[in-house]
Order: structure tokens, then C-alpha cells, then sequence
């Protein structure tokens, strides 16, 4: 690790003034990418603002017809939460499958889709449930949130501070795991809204997170794991690498959206 | 008292310290003063250095020097060595190129070691690091050991033409020849022994400390066998005479044999630390694990066999293109020849066999031997095999194998091993059975209406375990004997110090060593100490690897304590006054038989060292060395049953059931020996379904170089093992063990990958037989299945 200045924020205001007075700061919540980065020596940083005990950043609470997630809830906190089990079990179940313990008791979700990493499993809860991402500055919807191979709608300096996710009829996720890192070779969450709408969110297959309109429509003719399967996705764009080729991705992703409509509840 | 004896399942000494992180691994060990080191390694696969420049790493904080191959080669600091003469089929000898412990001219592999920056901290010599400034031109490279030897290939050393070290051959060429002409069935396969890493959980590290006052070094370092070290470091290297350095291997944390080999990294330390004048430390994190660690396996093999009409097998025939990597590590010639081809024969009566072995230089990281070394590679072409001919032949798997077990022993193979004692029956019966084989048809109906293919897979390995005797070792061109050394230390209250040459890095000789003492003279096992793992307080010794401790460390303690026997019953007849003919060793006490006469061995152990009433002419003291040679290998084997289903939309294996049935002869200390075959089958499961090394083919990188990339098995990608023994004790040593620490590694992929062409229906199936792989498999053969 390069030479840096740890420093823990005492508000979010004090975070947000590090990160605009130092240019090459980095936030910090559970650290699970960015430690193993700057221990390589891939990433540096001037300083490492750490926000994750920030009283405003926590909390896991209903709020109407929205279940609204502190950004430094850990996946390990959120799996475990009756109320998230409750209202969206898909969410609670994807939260689970991150990583291993020790990951899932560091990782936050905040941190995640942050980073969005285009395996990341977050992501595609945030897409396929329309959350919206509240940040220090202002609320960003999904659609408009994660807007390319680990960029998102965050201005520098932004700091996301809860995820507000609308309680869905039903939502599921299936995920493939990336037998090395297990992280999603391909993870695919569909949910139902409260207004009936489908979406069905795609992680892991390609540079970032999508939604794969052709199974919506597919499931809005018939919500049946068949409809989700006989949708074709194009392998054009997709990733590929020594763990998958585009074909195999775009091959599994009707298949694990068949078992995740299977699954919703 | 419990009986804690040869046996017993006795929890395991060490465990305590490891467990509650009280172990003293080589980087916890603290020295005054100790600077710490970070390589610079070749960023390239292949290229030529045209400059070094270390002037601002040297102006860099806190660096106390900065070394490269030049100063190396001023000090006259000598190269590292390949241990094991290998001859070509034409009587050349092998064509081992100079590996200098940091490259001077040429760096031949990605991470190739090229300057040692020495600073006050360890992240000082990580910033300074990067201010060495190395100009490279760029070679071409080649990674794959089948392309080394294609015409035009990128020629990695002057001294190999053709990139090829040897072309060896062990068998009967005519023989086979003949076999395969008169032979009513022939079936052959063409199959990759996947490249691996053996990610040991302690990374190699070395502390380097060079006294002035003394002329001598101590070097604490990550070594299965610090006398072999020793003895490579003094001799071949040159850096001091034996009695002038002292290697010390503490706890160390796993080996799987990549901590046997002699290392550029902890050569360079003890060399900067005599010429820095200051102690060195350096630990390798993950990354130069993965990177400089000596890979296993990577082979590329053409097999065959033929069988006569009532389906026997008349002969076999091997070719396999072998992966060296870029230099010659310590043992890497002997692992793909007399550890290789020797094993050809498994556990069956076959008259002729011939196998050719090219070894071959490459851009990667040097290959030597891992977890089975050889054998693993040797199981998987016969079983492979043995699984396409009952396929093609239409028999069942288990009885193509029954039909041509060995069933009468002494056994002497066509390639050269003579196996003392077994009986494949027995395994292979115990295994089916609790596998229950009989009534596989219904689960794999059961899952057929789920929508998974389940598929059984059968392997009968054989292993060679405790290389022997040393003279048969030296004539196949072995640079070392293989023999091991006891000392047997009683103490005056009667405590035991066991000194042996073994090590243990994992296999628990705190626990079974002391066993042994508690079976033979009643001591309790609390009450022995077995010190392992220091030149200067062992005499010398072979270390561990190749499943030998037991065999060969344990009979030369069992040497030793016969002996310390001897003489305690000499004192206790004395003392007794009674014949020594008429006294024995019982529970802890020597009894005179027919009386109540009795004296406990700690009252014998202290009459030796007060010394006041000895026998006439003997000594005092009670303390007996031996060095036991082994007179043949052992031979432990079993059969393993695994039964997988397969996913045919996704290809998700999932191991449904592992069975297990070895036959390791006598046994210590049953849980151990699970443990270890837990282990082992981890390994090997690892191997089939998930690890494969990757380099770029083009850049010579490689790919997979943390475990992001490398897909090390987890606990949810197994089953719980069922695993059994059965036992027909060794034949040629005298506890009649065979051995246990390997099979689980050398046994299992064949099993996997058998069991996965049955489920899909195919014959082939490349490891590690991944999801896209397996995905592809069935798709193939849905639309074979459709064509017809």
C-alpha cells in the first residue's frame, strides 16, 4: 500500500469537505475492494476518509411503501433483517450470497453500488426493484444511477447516503457464481412492482448492469419460468473472459431468470 | 491411562498453538535490526535486459541497497540446480541451462526475479522498487509445452535446442509394438494434466542473518527440508560451508512439496545479508506466490491401450510433452519420468508398457513436483483409460478393472516397480459397496426426473510413496539417497526427546511420532517432544514430501528406539538381577517374566544417567541414533467412487458423493490419516473441477494470478467424504506402513472427470471440467444424440 492519511469523518458534512478539499481522497466504508486494491498497488489514495460509522449513514427501516436501507449497511445486516426477509425476500436472499462471511459482515451496500463493479450483486436489486439512491446532494433513480462499467450518475465528492427500495408483489434472484471469486458470472434479479410492472435486472454478463427487456416482455405476456426461458439475449457486447465467453452469459441469463420467476414470492 | 499408542485417534498435540494463533511461523520471527526485502521481477515473459538502472532507488527513503545479477555474479554466488540426472533415449544427458538465482542477461518468465531492493520497512522497499529502472527489449514467447517444440518456436536457452531437455523412454518398445499388433481392442486418448499452483496458506518467506563474529549464517525459512537446503546452498551455491550455515524451518504453514525446492528469493536474502551486513526479512505476498512458486503438473498426453478378446489388457503406450517452465527446479526432471512412468502399471497385471517423456522449456513459472507428484498424472492416463474401454469394450467399469487387478504379489511391473503387497479387490469391494454401486440406475433415473444428469466415476490408484533404497535412487540418477535419520533422546526423569529429519509442515509428527514412543515404551504421549525442522540441533535429514515421513522417518525412529531399548533392558535385567533374555518391556515398566519383579523405564532412564550401578562395560546415558535406508517403495492403493450430478443447462457440477477406500497399511492415527485424505481429496477435486493455471498465449502473462482468478475449492464445492481403509500392511519396513499423505490428491480427478463423462455420455472431458466447459460438453453431445 502506498503512503496515505486515514481519517474517520465525524459527519457527513466533514466527509463531503475532505473529499472537496483533497482531490485525491477515497472514501471509505467496508473497504472490501478498495483495501485489496491499495494493497496492490493498484489504486492509491492521499486519504482515506472513512464514513462507515457515520450515525447518519445507518438505519434499515420501513418508511410507507419503501423499505429505506442506510448506506453502511453491511450485507450480512441486510440479509439477516426480518424486515427486509419479509418484504423483499429476493433482496435478503441476493445480500446473502455476496462474497463469504467475512465480506458480508464489511461489505456495505452503499459501497457496492458505488463501485459498481459489473459483477457486483447490488446493483441489480437497486435496477430491478426502480430504487431510488439518495446521495448528500440529491435522489437519483435506478435507471439513471449506474451508468457504465464502474461509473455511475456520482458526481465526485457525492456520497450515497441510503437506498430507498419500493416493496415489490414479488421479486427473486438467481445468481451464477464465478467459481473463483463468486462474485455473479452472471446474476439475474426479477421483480414484480406494486403496480405490476416487470423488470429483470442482469449482473455480471455485461460491462454493467441492463435490464433485459426482451424476458419483461416476455413475463408480461405470461409471468412463467417457460416465457423467461424461450427469450433470446444477444451475446453482442457481452463479457468475456477465461471464466465465461459472451455465448455462455447470454446463454444463462433466460435460464436463471426461468428459476429466479420460479423462485419470486 | 488411555491407550495413546499406534491407533489411537488421538487429537493432535500441535493444534493448540496453531489454532489459537501461538504458532512461530518464519515471517513471526523477530530479529534486531532487520531490514526487509522486495524483488523486482521481469514484467515480461521473454526479453532481453539492456539496462539496469538503480540510482534512484538507491536515493530512495530508508533503502540500504539495491542488488542485481551483477553483484551476484562478482560474489561468484553459483546457480541454482536441477538434483535429478535425467539421460535422453540416445544416452544424452539432460540439457539444463544455467538458472541464476537473479537474471542478468534474460528474464525467461513473468516475474522473474531481476534485482533485490533491501530498506529499513517493508513498504520502503516496496516504494523503491519502483524506482528501479529495468530496459527490456522484447522476445517472443512461448507458453504452451505441445508449441515449445514446434519448429520456429521462440528458443528460451542456448543450451536447449528446440526448447527440449530430454526425450527419455522407459519400457519395452518392441514389446508393446508387438502387443498392440496382435491385440483384439484398442482404445486411446488424448488428455491435459492441468497446470496448478500450489497455494500453500503460509507464503514462502525467508529471515537471512549473517554473524560476523562467526563467519556464519542462519537462515529461518518456509522449507519441507532444511537439510537439503543446507546442503544445496553450501555445495552448489556456494554461499558458506555446511557447518558455517544454519537453516532452521519452524512451524511451517502447508507445503504440498513447493516448499522443498531451493528458491532464487531465500538464496538472494542470505547472500544480501552478508553483503548489506544487515538481517533480511522477506515474505512473498499472494501475488509472488502465485507467480514464483513452483506450478504442478502440465502435461499433454497421447495414450493408448490394448486388450485381448476376453478383455485384458496386452499393452500400453504413453507419449507426454511435460511443462518444465522457464528453468529447472530442483527435482523438476525426475516428476514426469521415474515418478511418472513408473506408475503406468497401476493396479494391473499389464505386460508391456513403454512410455516416451519430452521435457520442455517454456515462458512460465518453473514446474516441479505438487501433492502427488507424478502419480497423480500416471492415475489419470490409466484410469482415463480404463474408463473409455469399458465404455467402447460395453462392460462395466468396475469388472473391466476387477478382470485385470494384480492378485499375486511380489509384483514385478515392465516399468520397473516391484510391488511388495495389496489387494485391489478388497478396496474396490468396500468402495462399491459403501457407494452403494448396485443401485446407481435408480438415482440416476431419481435425478433424470429432476432434469440432472448424474454420473458415476470409478478410479483404482496406485501410488510409489518413501523413494528407496538410496542406491536404487542414485542409479536412476537421483542427486541425493533417500533414507532418513532418528535420534532418541531419553532424559534423566525419563521424558523423550525425538529428534528426527523429517519435517512437518501440516501432517501432525508432533502427534504420531510420539505415538510411536507411547506404543513402544508406555510412555505417555505428553511426555514426548519431537524436534524437527533445525540443522543444528538434527544431524541431517531428507525432510518431508512424497508421503515418507511415516514410512521411512518413522522406521528410522523405530531404529533408534529399538536401541535405546536394548540398552534399557541391559540396565533393568542388571538392576533386576536378572537375565536380560527374561525381561520385558510392558506398559511403561520393565517386568522380569514369571516374577513381581519390576522397575519403570524412568527409573531405568535415570539409573543410566546417575550412573552408579551399570552393568559392566556400559556406558552412561541413555541416547541411540539411527539412519534408516529403506529397501523398496511402498505401495499404498485404493479405489474412490465419486458420483456427480450435472446441470446440463447451466453445467454446474455438484459432487453428490465421494468414496473412499485406501489401503495405507498400518495406521497411526486413523484421524490424521483422514484428515490427510480429506485433504488430498480436496486437491483433487480442486483440480478436476476447478484450478487451471492460465498464461496468454500471446503476452506470456499470467492470467490467473490471484483468487479472483484461480478457483481454489471451497467447502461448498465439496461433499461430505465417505472414507474407509482397508489393510494389507507393507512387506519391507517394520511397522508396515505405507503411506497417506498423497492418495487423496493422486486418486481423485480421474473419478471427477470419469464421473462426468458418464453423466453427459461422453468419453472426453478436458479438467477443470468448468461450467461453460461442461455446458459445452452436453450441448455437443444433445446435438450428437439429435443427428442420429
Amino acid at each position: 500500500m502506498y503512503q496515505t492519511t486515514y481519517v474517520r469523518a465525524s459527519s457527513l458534512a466533514e466527509a463531503a469537505n475532505l473529499l472537496r478539499d483533497n482531490p485525491d481522497a477515497k472514501l471509505i466504508s467496508g473497504g472490501q475492494t478498495l483495501v485489496p486494491t491499495l494493497r496492490q498497488r493498484l489504486a492509491r489514495a492521499s486519504h482515506l476518509v472513512d464514513i462507515v460509522h457515520l450515525a447518519e449513514l445507518r438505519g434499515l427501516t420501513l418508511e410507507g411503501d419503501r423499505v429505506v436501507i442506510g448506506a453502511t449497511t453491511t450485507h450480512a445486516e441486510l440479509a439477516a433483517s426480518d424486515l427486509v426477509r419479509q418484504r423483499i425476500p429476493g433482496l435478503a436472499h441476493l445480500a446473502g450470497l455476496i462474497g463469504d462471511p467475512p465480506v458480508r459482515h464489511l461489505g456495505t451496500i452503499g459501497g457496492s453500488i458505488a463501485n459498481n463493479d459489473p459483477a457486483a450483486d447490488y446493483p441489480a436489486a437497486v435496477l430491478a426493484l426502480n430504487a431510488a439512491v439518495h446521495t448528500s446532494r440529491r435522489t437519483i433513480g435506478a435507471d439513471d444511477f449506474f451508468t457504465g462499467l464502474f461509473e455511475t450518475a456520482l458526481d465526485p465528492g457525492e456520497i450515497v447516503v441510503r437506498v430507498s427500495f419500493p416493496i415489490p408483489r414479488r421479486s427473486a434472484y438467481e445468481k451464477f457464481h464465478q467459481s473463483a471469486s463468486r462474485f455473479a458470472l452472471v446474476g439475474v434479479f426479477v421483480a414484480v412492482l406494486a403496480d405490476g410492472s416487470i423488470r429483470v435486472a442482469v449482473t455480471g454478463a455485461g460491462p454493467c448492469v441492463f435490464r433485459a427487456t426482451s424476458i419483461e416482455s416476455a413475463l408480461a405476456r405470461s409471468f412463467t419460468a417457460e416465457a423467461a426461458e424461450s427469450a433470446a439475449i444477444s451475446a453482442d457486447g457481452l463479457n468475456s473472459d477465461i471464466h465465461g465467453s459472451a455465448e455462455f452469459r447470454a446463454h444463462l441469463v433466460p435460464v436463471l431468470a426461468a428459476r429466479a420467476v420460479a423462485q419470486a414470492r | 491411562m488411555a491407550h495413546d499408542g499406534i491407533g489411537a485417534r488421538l487429537p493432535r498435540k500441535e493444534d493448540r498453538r496453531f489454532i489459537t494463533g501461538a504458532g512461530n511461523y518464519t515471517d513471526d520471527i523477530v530479529v534486531r535490526n532487520a531490514a526487509h526485502a522486495e524483488f523486482v521481477r521481469s514484467p515480461h515473459a521473454h526479453a532481453r535486459i539492456l539496462r539496469i538502472d538503480v540510482s534512484a532507488a538507491l536515493r530512495a527513503p530508508g533503502v540500504i541497497g539495491v542488488l542485481t545479477g551483477a553483484e551476484l555474479a562478482d560474489d561468484k554466488v553459483g546457480g541454482l540446480i536441477c538434483g535429478w540426472m535425467i539421460h535422453s533415449k540416445d544416452g544424452s544427458p539432460m540439457r539444463a541451462a544455467p538458472y541464476a538465482p537473479l537474471a542478468r542477461d534474460v528474464v525467461r518468465y513473468v516475474g522473474n526475479p531481476v534485482a533485490i531492493v533491501v530498506a529499513e520497512t517493508k513498504n520502503e522497499a516496496r516504494d523503491a522498487a519502483e524506482l528501479v529502472e529495468v530496459e527490456y527489449e522484447e522476445l517472443a514467447s512461448v507458453v504452451d509445452p505441445a508449441a515449445a517444440q514446434a519448429p520456429g518456436a521462440p528458443q528460451i536457452h542456448a543450451e536447449a535446442p528446440g526448447n527440449t531437455i530430454y526425450q527419455w523412454a522407459l519400457g519395452d518398445k518392441g514389446a508393446v509394438d508387438r502387443a498392440f499388433a496382435g491385440a483384439a481392442h484398442r482404445v486411446e486418448v488424448d488428455l491435459i494434466n492441468n497446470r496448478l499452483v500450489p497455494n500453500a496458506i503460509e507464503p514462502r518467506a525467508a529471515t537471512a542473518i549473517y554473524d560476523r563474529a562467526e563467519g556464519r549464517f542462519t537462515l529461518y525459512t518456509t522449507s519441507q527440508n532444511p537439510h537439503v537446503t543446507r546442503l544445496v546452498l553450501s555445495a552448489f551455491v556456494g554461499l558458506a560451508p555446511e557447518h558455517k550455515l544454519r537453516v532452521v524451518a519452524p512451524d511451517v504453514g502447508g507445503g504440498f512439496w513447493s516448499k522443498i525446492f531451493i528458491y532464487p528469493e531465500e538464496t538472494v536474502c542470505l547472500w544480501a545479508a552478508r553483503r548489506l551486513g544487515v538481517p533480511v526479512k522477506w515474505a512473498a505476498d499472494r501475488r509472488e506466490s502465485f507467480l514464483a512458486d513452483a506450478h504442478g503438473r502440465d502435461h499433454v498426453t497421447h495414450a493408448e491401450m490394448a486388450f485381448d478378446a476376453s478383455h485384458k489388457i496386452v499393452g500400453l503406450r504413453v507419449k507426454t510433452i511435460a511443462n518444465l517452465g522457464a528453468y529447472m527446479s530442483t527435482f523438476s526432471s525426475s516428476v514426469p519420468t521415474y515418478l511418472y512412468a513408473t506408475l503406468l502399471s497401476g493396479q494391473y497385471d499389464i505386460p508391456a508398457i513403454y512410455a516416451e517423456v519430452d521435457a520442455v522449456y517454456t515462458n512460465t513459472t518453473p514446474v516441479d513436483a505438487y501433492r502427488g507428484a507424478g502419480r497423480p498424472e500416471a492415475t489419470y492416463v490409466v484410469e482415463r483409460l480404463m474408463d473409455i474401454a469399458a465404455r467402447r469394450l460395453r462392460i462395466d467399469a468396475a469388472e473391466i478393472r476387477r478382470k485385470n487387478f494384480i492378485r499375486s504379489f511380489p509384483h514385478q511391473t515392465p516399468v520397473i516397480m516391484n510391488y511388495d503387497t495389496g489387494d485391489y479387490e478388497a478396496s474396490l469391494n468396500a468402495a462399491l459397496s459403501a457407494a452403494r454401486y448396485a443401485e446407481f440406475p435408480a438415482r440416476r433415473a431419481e435425478a433424470r426426473s429432476r432434469g440432472k444428469l448424474r454420473g458415476i466415476g470409478l478410479s483404482c490408484y496406485i501410488e510409489a510413496c518413501g523413494l528407496a533404497p538410496s542406491q536404487a535412487v542414485g542409479s536412476l540418477g537421483g542427486g541425493v539417497g533417500l533414507w532418513e535419520s532418528a535420534e532418541v533422546r531419553v532424559n534423566p526423569v525419563g521424558t523423550i526427546e525425538v529428534l528426527t529429519g523429517s519435517h512437518s509442515h501440516g501432517q501432525g509428527h508432533e502427534t504420531t511420532f510420539a505415538q510411536l514412543v507411547a506404543e513402544r515404551f508406555g510412555v505417555p504421549t505428553d511426555q514426548v517432544s519431537i524436534i524437527h525442522g533445525d540443522t543444528d540441533k538434527v544431524q541431517f535429514g531428507m525432510g518431508t514430501y512424497g508421503s515418507r515421513s511415516a514410512a521411512v522417518g518413522m522406521s528410522a525412529v523405530n531404529k533408534a528406539l529399538e536401541r535405546v531399548e536394548a540398552k534399557a533392558r541391559r540396565i533393568a535385567a542388571h538392576l533386576m538381577e536378572a537375565a536380560e533374555s527374561d525381561v520385558e518391556l510392558k506398559g511403561g515398566e520393565f517386568v522380569v517374566a514369571g516374577t513381581d519383579k519390576k522397575i519403570a523405564f524412568a527409573n531405568v532412564a535415570l539409573a543410566a544417567y546417575t550412573a552408579h550401578n551399570l552393568p559392566p562395560g556400559t556406558e552412561p546415558g541413555l541416547k541411540e541414533g539411527a539412519f534408516y535406508d529403506p529397501v523398496n517403495f511402498t505401495f499404498p492403493a485404493g479405489t474412490y467412487v465419486c458420483e456427480v450430478e450435472v446441470d446440463p443447462k447451466t453445467g454446474a457440477v455438484e459432487i453428490v458423493q465421494f468414496t473412499a477406500a485406501d489401503d495405507f497399511g498400518t495406521i497411526v492415527n486413523p484421524m490424521i490419516v483422514e484428515g490427510q485424505v480429506h485433504g488430498g481429496l480436496a486437491q483433487g477435486i480442486g483440480q478436476a473441477l476447478l484450478e487451471g493455471c492460465r498464461y496468454d498465449r500471446d503476452s506470456g502473462q499470467l492470467v490467473t494470478a490471484t483468487f479472483m482468478d484461480y478457483a481454489m475449492p471451497r467447502a461448498r464445492d465439496l461433499v461430505s467424504f465417505n472414507v474407509s481403509t482397508t489393510a494389507t500392511p507393507c512387506k519391507t519396513n517394520p511397522l508396515g506402513i505405507k503411506g497417506c499423505g498423497e492418495a487423496g490428491a493422486i486418486g481423485s480427478p480421474a473419478a471427477v472427470i470419469n464421473a462426468i463423462a458418464n453423466a453427459i455420455g461422453v468419453e472426453r472431458i478436458e479438467m477443470p471440467a468448468t461450467a461453460q466447459r461442461v455446458w459445452e460438453t452436453c450441448r455437443a453431445a444433445q446435438a450428437a444424440v439429435a443427428a442420429q
